[in-house]
């Protein structure tokens, strides 16, 4: 028989497809099914928020940067609160500091939740998509209570946050603890034993923690490979000294560890919440910050546990009221570099699955 | 000349329709040209109501599982949404990319679509009610319904894309690998029936309440069964073996070049492959149209629309598999549980060892 010419073939994943989570593009040479060689290509979010920052008051920088990570933007609030509040030296009422805590914890629930149904869409199992959307709905109905929006908060402000929570507001969080706590066996029993959810996970994409420290992938997908590094207990911020709570990490560093490892996060988010509401006390929730926010001339670098990695906001200031430059770290712009790293020589199929389990969004990687 | 229908409900309406015919004084020829030509048009509109409602009844499981509602907006619980869906993609344009295969891509969904009618030619709906009963009625079905995968390596070659040529060459890889097993499963009902044509399989199973359904014919019976279920939802590229139009790595696979009616056509095609599949597994292990007081044709009817409810199951279920483990499960599993099956179907024949 004659030896057939084979020949490699380039195929266009993205920016328009649906598994790329945004406008993605990913360059695949293939060999037949196999993946020879993965290039991402970035760049077609591209917003210039840094850029934009430069021209605006601080406070106003911070509804700029709920467009940094939409997903999480009561974080992106948050860093860049932490950042200026630095800078000024301003010291944030205890009341605040609880509602910011609950707050982020439960925006980093509801981002695990949304990954939770997409990395499962991703993977042909259409029913969890649906599933975590249902318990995801609660969490926003809250923020939508506390601040009227549900996916661009502007919430936590510097010295503090934009308003108090309503009344309504700890009945109604506590019933979605307790709701989202009750489901976590649903999103378990659908897929934890799943023999095609297994087959399709384990052993896929596996990184070492060496890789994973060498390409700078932090969050989840880091902490699946075994390294406890958890900004919240290394670099505490807020409050977070006063909760109790597990860092879980995992061993394999494969697309399973890192779903496992995102229910585990929810799992110990839940207690974070329940502890700080339990203890919210009364009081201010602002600091005494002046009309025209002018911090003395400095730097500052303040980074976050977010739910996709190291949250970092890098802040210089000339002493006016605009910040001189704006410099943001998202955790996703990382994992997506290691991509090309897990994903060679695996099948295209495996790729979607990577993909989806390190979680990357591209607003956070094109900014 | 096979009868069209050989007793049951339909044959006195036939019977009439012949002797009308017959007394305006049509030749011969020309009486059963348009006694078939009707009896045709009849199984069209019976099958596409089929699909239609087919759709339609996925969507409101899917939804219920999910815990929606789905389509509730035009009619009761949105009983004609796909027929109003129908219609817009009837009005839709038909978008063709300039780089195709002219004769390739246009044949592709007409042939998805002929191929999955043809099958209903053999298959009984009822005691009496069957298009022909062909006497390799099994064989022939099997026969047909692989065209399907032709039409799919015809849409995937024929759009020019490669997304489109990789899911057309993964439906053609999957269908050949899953048709081995399911002969195999076949093939163990065949052994007991001693033939191949589909009234002969059911007649074999009447008697005896329901132990004589191949299904509970311990312990090849169930096995056939099981491995038969998996199999056909692998012939319908069906969840968890959806591959070939897996939207989330090759967007949409063979049909993502196909828009308006030919679209339509692939998806209503995909919608009869099932019920045929379904209908398969009722005449060949669930005994077909046997069952007590009601009418035959309500029974196969009601058995059918439970194995395409399991099929729907497995759907709103289960992740999706990957290629290769696809392949690993047909050939390192599922072939040689169905030939032991076989097999030892073979010796209890042998042995006597059966009922």
């Amino acid at each position: 028989m004659t030896q057939l010419r084979t020949e490699e073939f380039t195929v266009n994943m993205g920016p328009h497809h649906p598994s790329t989570h945004g406008v993605c593009r990913l360059l695949l040479t293939m060999d037949g099914e196999r993946v020879v060689h993965i290039e991402p290509y970035i760049g077609y979010l591209h917003r210039a928020l840094e850029k934009i920052c430069e021209n605006r008051t601080y406070p106003q920088c911070i509804p700029i940067l709920d467009r940094f990570e939409y997903v999480t933007a009561m974080s992106c609030n948050y860093v860049f609160a932490l950042a200026a509040e630095r800078l000024a030296s301003i010291q944030v009422p205890e009341r605040a500091e609880y509602l910011r805590v609950i707050m982020l914890e439960l925006n980093r629930m509801a981002s695990h939740l949304l990954w939770y149904g997409t990395t499962a869409l991703d993977l042909g199992a259409i029913t969890p998509f649906l599933y975590g959307f249902r318990e995801r709905e609660l969490i926003l109905d809250l923020f939508e209570m506390t601040c009227g929006q549900r996916l661009t908060y502007n919430y936590i402000r510097i010295g503090g946050v934009a308003r108090d929570i309503p009344p309504q507001f700890i009945p109604k969080c506590r019933e979605a603890v307790k709701t989202i706590t009750e489901k976590m066996s649903d999103y378990e029993g659908l897929l934890n034993e799943n023999p095609i959810w297994m087959a399709r996970n384990k052993k896929v994409g596996v990184m070492s923690p060496e890789l994973a420290i060498a390409y700078g992938v932090s969050g989840p997908p880091l902490r699946a490979s075994g390294v406890k590094y958890d900004i919240r207990r290394n670099d505490p911020y807020s409050i977070y000294d006063r909760f109790q709570f597990n860092i879980p990490t995992q061993r394999n560093g494969d697309c399973y560890d890192r779903y496992i490892q995102r229910l585990q996060e929810i799992k110990e988010s839940l207690k974070i919440v329940s502890q700080a509401l339990d203890g919210l006390p009364e009081g201010d929730i602002k600091a005494k910050v002046p009309g025209v926010f002018k911090p003395p001339a400095g730097e500052v670098y303040a980074r976050m546990e977010n739910s996709r990695g190291e949250l970092g906001v890098y802040l210089i200031s000339d002493g006016t009221n605009k910040p001189l430059r704006v410099k943001t770290r998202g955790g996703s712009y990382n994992n997506l570099q290691v991509l090309p790293e897990l994903g060679k020589g695996l099948l295209i199929a495996d790729v979607v699955a990577i993909m989806a389990s390190l979680d990357i969004i591209m607003p956070e990687v094109d900014r | 000349m096979t009868p069209i229908i050989a007793s049951g409900e339909l044959i006195v309406l036939f019977r009439w329709l012949h002797a009308q015919l017959a007394s305006v004084g049509l030749p011969d020829i020309w009486v059963t040209v348009i006694t078939y030509a009707v009896l045709g048009v009849f199984m069209f509109a019976l099958l596409a109501v089929i699909a239609l409602f087919l759709v339609w009844w996925e969507r409101k499981i899917s939804a219920h599982i999910q815990q929606r509602f789905g389509p509730m907006r035009v009619g009761w619980h949105g009983w004609y949404q796909t027929i109003m869906d129908a219609l817009k993609l009837l009005q839709k344009e038909d978008i063709r990319v300039d780089t195709r295969d002219k004769p390739v891509f246009f044949w592709a969904p007409v042939l998805c679509f002929v191929a999955a009618f043809l099958a209903y030619v053999s298959i009984p709906f009822g005691d009496g009610l069957i298009v022909s009963d062909l006497n390799i009625g099994i064989l022939y079905i099997i026969a047909v319904t692989t065209f399907t995968i032709i039409s799919l390596l015809m849409a995937g070659w024929g759009s020019n894309n490669k997304y489109a040529l990789l899911g057309g060459m993964r439906s053609a890889a999957q269908v050949v690998s899953y048709e081995v097993p399911m002969i195999a499963s076949i093939l163990t009902v065949i052994l007991f029936s001693g033939s191949l044509s589909m009234v002969k399989i059911v007649e074999s199973q009447t008697g005896h309440g329901i132990f004589n359904w191949f299904v509970f014919r311990v312990p090849f019976g169930p096995i056939a069964f099981l491995t038969y279920l998996i199999t056909a939802t692998a012939e319908t590229n069906r969840t968890p073996f959806d591959i070939p139009e897996a939207e989330q790595e090759l967007v949409a696979g063979y049909n993502v070049e196909y828009s308006g009616m030919k679209f339509a056509m692939f998806f209503l095609a995909e919608f009869v492959n099932m019920f045929t599949v379904s209908a398969i597994a009722t005449t060949l292990f669930l005994g077909g149209w046997n069952g007590p007081f009601l009418p035959s044709w309500i029974w196969f009817l009601g058995k059918t629309l439970f194995v395409v409810f399991i099929l729907m199951l497995f759907r709103w279920t289960y992740p999706r598999l990957r290629v290769d483990q696809l392949m690993e499960f047909s050939w390192k599993f599922l072939v040689p549980v169905t030939f032991a099956n076989l097999i030892l179907a073979g010796w209890m024949k042998y042995a006597k060892w059966h009922w």
